[in-house]
């Protein structure tokens, strides 16, 4: 997704939802100097399920931390919408978590002091907006737990809570939604049932996701597998099978590594 | 993962040093305060020792009357001129000097007012030369009757210059004196202690501070070279016979030190009474900490188990690591301790003119030191450290999972053990005797107890209530949530903090009832348009001219005038107050008094009244007589002409004036001023201030402004019991900072995870405060609970001495809970701001 020659912003701007351009990532200095990202340019289209996959220290998690306002960048700028992330300082870090980002994580996703309903719309009653009743619906309808709704999160199974933070994450209908590994503590079925969720998320609803996984089958449910092998992008799948991604994955350098990644 | 160890250990580090510190503070209050009180006793020991270097014998006067064992107050008594000649006749004696000196000179300062003193006495005594360690820093001895000396504490205070004319109020009014010098003692002393000294010549201050010429309070007798003290000794004594104490200068030494040390001591314990509450929340701070260590270190400890370790083991170690902590913070306790006591020492020597003895660390001050530090930390510690030993070591396979244990048992104990307390307490108020003061100690420890161990189960309701005034935003609905999640950590951080708040509020609920009690009485009762009085001062009362008595009557818009005279006497040889009245007609009407029995009628010679609940206790009736012994003057009977109700603030015998000659201060020292009708109050009162100007001690007061100012000292007494239990306020407040300092750290992924959904950093220190100011409202609301039940427990104990109404402090207490918020705000400082800095991607991306 490198362009030779950037077109105006403008025209950017209507199509990517989350945008890195030449971004560096350097950790450390002098001999223990890592270089996690090597300018990276990629492009997240609106309304589609990325997946971001790589060996062990390929840098896939780094520059989705990078893409979210997580991690500061050594160079380059990151964008999300039409903000630049780079240069943010924490309240505004801040204000753009809450305004056009949505995240799930790998674990520990959820307050285990507030019930699943409050912990769906703890990001918008920390930034003081309303629910919108007919989506909180549409949401909890398509997550399935309308009946779980007042349980608390010890009350209620791994594959439960991964679904109450995604509909935490898509509640708030964010620019991009990041995934974490989403389904890496889950078993097989509940993890489908997280994916297929996402899956409708992006259908149905045009919600952006980008996703960071090890696992070919959950990258098969995404539009789109960008592969980062030495924090450089070096292939990329549209409309993937996970026959086709183990191939590709194969096919780079240190295919033996992925396993041992957690 | 190391980052994340490395953080845990430092930490816990962080916890340690915070229990240790509450130790360290605790220790330090016990061994100051023994530090302080040793090098004070030795201080004043060298100081006495000083002033009776030149001393071989001290012949002293028996007291006329002990007032007080517990204040070492007594009436002193007197010898005779012919005992100085007979003494100055025994053979070995070279030179006898016979000394005046009492309490009670109160000389006017330049400013007009009666120079004050904070409690140490005012002697007033002859000039006996330069002896004794006495050094004239300026002027001369008095030679004349109107000339005196002052010693240079008291020059500094009043401003006096020598050649001043200086007004003296002694047992007689005031009498115009110039001063012809000023004194110090030797090592360039301003005194002998913080004592002021003004010197008469000799007739004069056995006619002013006596009332006896001739007479002297104790004769100081030099041997002749070559002869022993203490045979000189027994020859006087033999001669003198036993009506005198003959004491060798050492001895004599020995004797007021010895007393002295009986104040200071009283005062130590004082003082490590205040320590012992400091610790005993200091107990709850450990208690909380070793707790979570061991929750955190369960998995650890169940690995040891599997791994072979035994339950003594793990007891053990946890023990070990108690021991260390107590051990050091014992030795820093100790350290710190003879500091402080080292400068408060020194800063009390400066104020009272004494010379510091070398400061020195009692044994008993490094006894206690490690008994109290390691002891507290040890017995804290078991608890946990048995928790420790019950970890099942298959722990070590599952999931840390800490699953809340049902509140049941403690909730019963708790119970049983408050209501042991409650009831020790209320049995303790309802006997008498020694045991009394045990049972309400014990009852009120384990009232604390008891209320701590059912805190968590009030802890869930209360704190749910509590958190709703915080709930409109969601910063404060997720502290609310959060301060309710660990209702056994949150409970025991909030009981510590209950100790000193009930403490504070259950001598506030006392006080304030007293006040009540006395204030609803005394409105109704006193009847006194005016009220003539001064305050009272050791060993002083402050009095007025009787020959003004006539023309205050004279002051246009004076009704009537009655006149109260005030001395200690020793009533069928039980020390008591005695008053006469020139009026008690008038008295019974100014201060509503009711007969019981007899009449009220002015008391002839020879005829006393006496309340009620004196003459039950004495077995009293009308026509009885009782045996009277005043200061001064022989023994005498009087007969009970009259019994009358007592008043809460008025009681005990009344006399007629025929009783005044046998006084210290023969003067009234009470008035009770009715106006005429349709008098013009501000022209009176004006009147008969102007006519007490050389009385500067005595006020003119209305009824309000009377009970204002006698009421006052209980505010006095509430502040300095409010300092004193700082400390223990102090180190529950380092409790709370613990347990949020530790809620953070535990929940640095949760932190992590609200700030990736985008709660602000200034909302994370609001939702950590909003936790601080629940768990602190939370333990004042417990205090202000149990110190209200137990100010009435007192109160209700108390009824029998006129505390009829229970008056809760409101103002007090809401004032408390204003303090709890504060309180509440600045322990979360620290641990809100390490929130805040949390690294989102550090807390939640990686394990």
């Amino acid at each position: 997704m490198t362009t030779a020659a950037p077109p105006l912003i403008r025209q950017r701007v209507e199509t990517s939802a989350a945008r890195a351009s030449q971004v560096w990532k350097v950790y450390g200095t002098g001999e223990a100097q890592v270089v996690a990202l090597r300018g990276v340019d990629v492009e997240l289209e609106r309304g589609r399920f990325t997946a971001i996959m790589g060996p062990s220290g390929s840098g896939k998690s780094t520059l989705m931390h990078c893409l979210a306002g997580l991690d500061s960048v050594s160079r380059g700028q990151v964008f999300v919408g039409d903000t630049e992330v780079t240069g943010l300082n924490d309240a505004g870090l801040t204000r753009l978590r809450r305004e056009k980002i949505g995240f799930i994580f790998q674990q520990f996703n959820l307050l285990p002091t507030l019930t699943a309903q409050e912990n769906i719309l703890l990001p918008l009653a920390i930034a003081g907006r309303k629910p919108d009743q007919e989506w909180f619906r549409t949401v909890i309808d398509t997550v399935g737990l309308g009946d779980r709704l007042g349980h608390r999160p010890n009350q209620l199974s791994g594959g439960q809570q991964q679904r109450v933070a995604c509909a935490r994450a898509l509640v708030s209908r964010p620019e991009v939604v990041f995934a974490d590994e989403p389904t890496g503590n889950l078993d097989s079925r509940s993890g489908a049932e997280v994916l297929g969720f996402l899956r409708r998320s992006v259908t149905e609803y045009g919600q952006t996701i980008v996703m960071v996984t090890h696992d070919a089958v959950a990258a098969s449910y995404a539009d789109r597998v960008i592969f980062l092998a030495d924090g450089q992008i070096v292939a990329e799948l549209t409309g993937p099978t996970p026959e086709r991604v183990l191939d590709t994955l194969k096919s780079l350098d240190r295919p033996a590594q992925l396993g041992t990644e957690l | 993962m190391l980052r994340a160890t490395l953080k845990s250990l430092l930490a816990r580090k962080l916890r340690l040093v915070l229990s240790g510190l509450a130790v360290l503070l605790g220790v330090m209050f016990v061994s100051g305060s023994f530090v302080l009180t040793d090098a004070l006793g030795r201080s004043f020991d060298n100081m006495f020792s000083s002033a009776m270097a030149e001393t071989d014998v001290l012949v002293t006067a028996r007291p006329a009357i002990d007032v007080s064992e517990l204040e070492g107050e007594s009436v002193p008594g007197m010898l005779a001129a012919a005992d100085r000649d007979a003494v100055a006749a025994v053979p070995g004696v070279a030179e006898v000097v016979g000394v005046v000196q009492a309490d009670g000179a109160r000389v006017i300062g330049t400013d007009g007012k009666v120079v004050a003193s904070f409690g140490p006495p005012r002697f007033g005594a002859n000039w006996t030369g330069e002896t004794g360690g006495l050094e004239l820093r300026e002027g001369r001895g008095p030679t004349a009757a109107d000339e005196i000396a002052i010693n240079v504490t008291l020059a500094e205070l009043s401003k006096l210059k020598v050649g001043d004319r200086v007004g003296v109020l002694t047992t007689k009014p005031k009498q115009l004196f110039t001063l012809v010098g000023v004194f110090g003692y030797e090592g360039g002393l301003p005194g002998q202690g913080p004592v002021h000294e003004v010197r008469f010549t000799e007739p004069v201050a056995q006619e002013l501070m006596l009332g006896a010429p001739g007479a002297y309070t104790s004769l100081d007798v030099t041997a002749a070279p070559g002869t022993d003290p203490a045979a000189l000794r027994d020859a006087i004594k033999s001669r003198l016979g036993d009506r005198y104490v003959v004491q060798t200068g050492q001895e004599a030494a020995a004797a007021i030190a010895g007393d002295f040390k009986t104040i200071l001591s009283l005062f130590n314990n004082i003082l490590l009474g205040f320590a012992g509450v400091a610790l005993f929340v200091g107990t709850f701070l450990i208690l909380n900490t070793f707790s979570i260590i061991v929750a955190q270190r369960t998995r650890e400890l169940a690995l040891s188990r599997a791994l072979g370790a035994s339950r003594r083991q793990v007891i053990g170690s946890v023990l070990v690591e108690a021991l260390a902590i107590g051990l050091l913070a014992s030795v820093l306790g100790l350290a710190a301790g003879v500091g402080v006591g080292a400068l408060l020492a020194k800063f009390a020597a400066d104020f009272s003119s004494i010379v510091l003895a070398s400061i020195g660390v009692p044994l008993a001050a490094v006894i206690s030191a490690f008994a109290v530090g390691i002891g507290v930390t040890v017995v804290a510690a078991l608890l946990p450290a048995l928790r420790a030993s019950r970890v099942p070591p298959v722990a070590a396979l599952q999931e840390v999972a800490t699953p809340d244990r049902p509140l049941t048992r403690l909730t019963v104990s708790g119970a049983v053990i408050g209501a042991l307390g409650a009831g020790a307490i209320a049995f303790g108020l309802a006997t008498s005797g020694d045991a009394v003061m045990w049972l309400l100690l014990g009852g009120v420890l384990a009232t604390f107890i008891g209320v701590s161990l059912l805190s968590p189960v009030l802890a869930r309701p209360v704190v749910s209530v509590l958190g709703r005034l915080f709930s409109w935003s969601v910063p404060g609905r997720l502290g609310r949530l959060n301060s309710g999640r660990n209702p056994r950590r949150t409970a025991i951080t909030a009981a510590a903090l209950m100790v000193g708040v009930a403490l504070i509020t259950g001598v506030n609920t006392t006080i304030s009832s007293a006040d009540r009690s006395l204030r609803g009485d005394a409105e109704t009762g006193f009847q006194a348009d005016l009220i003539i009085s001064g305050q009272e001062s050791p060993g002083v009362l402050p009095t007025f001219d009787e020959a003004l008595l006539p023309r205050m009557r004279a002051v246009p818009g004076i009704g009537t005038v009655t006149a109260e005279y005030n001395d200690q006497a020793l009533i069928n040889e039980e020390p008591s107050w005695a008053a006469a009245v020139t009026d008690l007609p008038a008295v019974v009407r100014d201060l509503s008094l009711v007969t019981v029995a007899g009449s009220l009628a002015q008391p002839g010679p020879g005829e006393v009244v006496v309340d009620d609940q004196n003459a039950t206790e004495a077995g009293l009736t009308v026509g009885s007589t009782v045996t009277v012994k005043l200061p001064k003057g022989e023994p005498a009977s009087y007969r009970i002409s009259g019994v009358y109700q007592r008043v809460p603030f008025y009681g005990g015998f009344i006399f007629g004036t025929d009783v005044v000659p046998g006084m210290r201060f023969p003067q009234p020292s009470f008035a009770y001023v009715r106006l005429a009708d349709g008098a013009d109050a501000a022209a009176a009162r004006t009147g008969l201030e102007a006519l007490l100007v050389d009385s500067p001690e005595m006020l003119v007061e209305d009824k309000q402004q009377y009970l204002d100012r006698e009421l006052g000292e209980g505010a006095q007494l509430l502040l300095m019991i409010q300092i004193l239990l700082g400390l223990a306020i102090v180190i529950a407040v380092l409790g709370v900072i613990n347990t949020l300092a530790l809620s953070v750290l535990e929940r640095t992924r949760e932190l992590g995870l609200l700030r990736a959904i985008g709660l602000s950093r200034a909302a994370t220190m609001r939702m950590i405060t909003v936790e601080a100011v629940v768990i602190t409202l939370f333990g004042v609301l417990l205090g202000v609970a149990v110190g209200v039940g137990l100010g009435a427990a007192v109160v209700q104990g108390l009824a029998d001495e006129g505390l009829k109404t229970l008056a809760v402090p409101w103002n007090a207490i809401g004032l408390y809970l204003a303090a709890g918020v504060a309180l509440g705000v600045l322990a979360a400082i620290l641990p809100a701001i390490r929130a805040s800095r949390i690294n989102v991607l550090t807390a939640i991306a990686h394990e």
